[in-house]
């Protein structure tokens, strides 16, 4: 049974409103309690529903024609007196519109990373990947195939993303879960190789802050890391395999794209 | 334009008829040109079109003050005809009809304020703008609305079964 107390924060912890150290508070109890978790992925997953579902209806080409003919006609002939407030204001609201637009940041831009630098994140992600290895249910879906696990992930997270045939290699996919970071869903991947277990977190590139792009990030604690970025998505792998078994799991997701 | 295609999207779930929306956009841009110098530069220019429009469809419907709203708070509490088990609910890609038929048959007031913090991803405080109500009957509304839309997709699910 979730928590009463907590859950009453859930809306409003993925709705990006709380101050950041109320969510970092809500982030750990996620962490720690199977209900709450549970509870938050069902909220979660109603609001990626409702934000796939709503993008529903589409202007008529012709309407959007007369629309603009509308807006097009109130600017008056230049012989009439008050073609000026008319036409400032036309464009004035054309202008304004372009540029509040192009600064009026949605929530989620909005929100403030909770992180200050990828250190803290990736710091973060280790902790998370500890917890999966200490966990007697380290994944929600249990595969050792690429085409049981990414469809699973179909409609739980608001991205997509492409794995890599593993036939020939050392590797095997032991399935995946949900993750949070930033409170935004993505995905956890756990792969092994020999005794070995590599997490690969897979993101949503806005909201984290900026990556060194395209390069190895610091061996944080005793685990390998490597981290990149591609088509708006940053992926985290790691483990503690060896550095060769990360570059080369690595570089075979780049490949999958 | 700006946000036209949004902007008749958020028309035609509001209205649930294509003409109706046309005609609320169309109003919605004429009031915006007329009134533009009653906007104030440095707030929300989203919340204020967004606002517009929504006065224009409740006048359209109502033909009364803007301020009325269509049903009140009240009239909209849906008791639970399922249980409230989390697992009730898996939300998958096939079920985008079942939640926009969900969508379609809440009370306009939760249809609104989900469309505009899920989908338009506005802020607290825009929709509050937006709807002009403080932020706290946003958080509340909301709330009853997430569980209304949750509960009309079960009830949806119920349906299909019985017909099945």
């Amino acid at each position: 049974m979730a928590c009463d107390s907590w859950t009453e924060k859930l809306d409003a912890y993925f709705d990006g409103e709380l101050p950041p150290e109320e969510a970092r508070t809500v982030h750990e109890h996620l962490r720690g309690c199977p209900g709450c978790a549970a509870e938050g992925v069902v909220r979660l997953q109603q609001k990626r529903a409702v934000q796939s579902a709503a993008q529903r209806y589409m202007p008529d080409p012709a309407f959007r024609a007369r629309i603009e003919k509308t807006i097009a006609a109130r600017r008056p002939s230049i012989w009439s007196r008050s073609w000026i407030p008319v036409f400032a204001a036309t464009a004035a609201l054309l202008i304004v519109a372009i540029g509040v637009l192009s600064l009026n940041r949605s929530r989620n831009a909005e929100r403030q990373s909770e992180f200050q630098s990828e250190r803290e994140l990736v710091s973060e992600l280790v902790d998370q990947h500890v917890a999966t290895l200490a966990s007697t249910s380290p994944v929600d879906v249990v595969s050792t195939d690429r085409h049981t696990v990414k469809p699973w992930f179909a409609g739980k997270i608001p991205f997509t993303f492409n794995l890599p045939e593993l036939q020939d290699s050392p590797f095997t996919l032991a399935g995946g879960r949900l993750s949070y970071l930033n409170q935004s869903p993505g995905a956890e991947l756990l792969f092994r190789v020999r005794q070995h277990q590599i997490s690969v977190f897979i993101f949503q590139e806005r909201g984290l802050p900026a990556a060194q792009a395209d390069k190895s990030a610091p061996t944080a604690l005793s685990f390998e890391v490597r981290s990149w970025r591609h088509n708006g998505l940053r992926y985290f792998v790691i483990g503690d395999a060896s550095p060769k078994d990360l570059d080369t799991l690595s570089e075979l997701l780049r490949s999958a794209g | 334009m700006p946000l036209f295609e949004r902007l008749y999207n958020f028309a035609h779930w509001l209205t649930q008829d294509r003409q109706e929306a046309e005609d609320v956009v169309q109003e919605t841009y004429a009031k915006a040109l007329k009134g533009f110098r009653s906007f104030q530069q440095g707030t929300n220019f989203r919340a204020w079109m967004y606002q517009i429009l929504r006065n224009t469809f409740l006048t359209s419907r109502t033909g009364l003050k803007p301020s009325l709203p269509l049903e009140s708070e009240g009239d909209c509490e849906i008791i639970a005809t399922v249980s409230d088990t989390p697992e009730s609910i898996l939300l998958q890609r096939s079920d985008r009809e079942l939640v926009q038929q969900a969508l379609g048959r809440l009370p306009v007031l939760y249809r609104e304020v989900l469309l505009l913090c899920e989908f338009e991803e506005m802020s607290y405080q825009e929709i509050s703008a937006a709807l002009a109500v403080p932020m706290g009957t946003v958080m509340s509304r909301l709330s009853r609305a997430r569980r209304a839309l949750r509960d009309a997709v079960q009830e949806l699910r119920g349906e299909a079964k019985k017909v099945i």
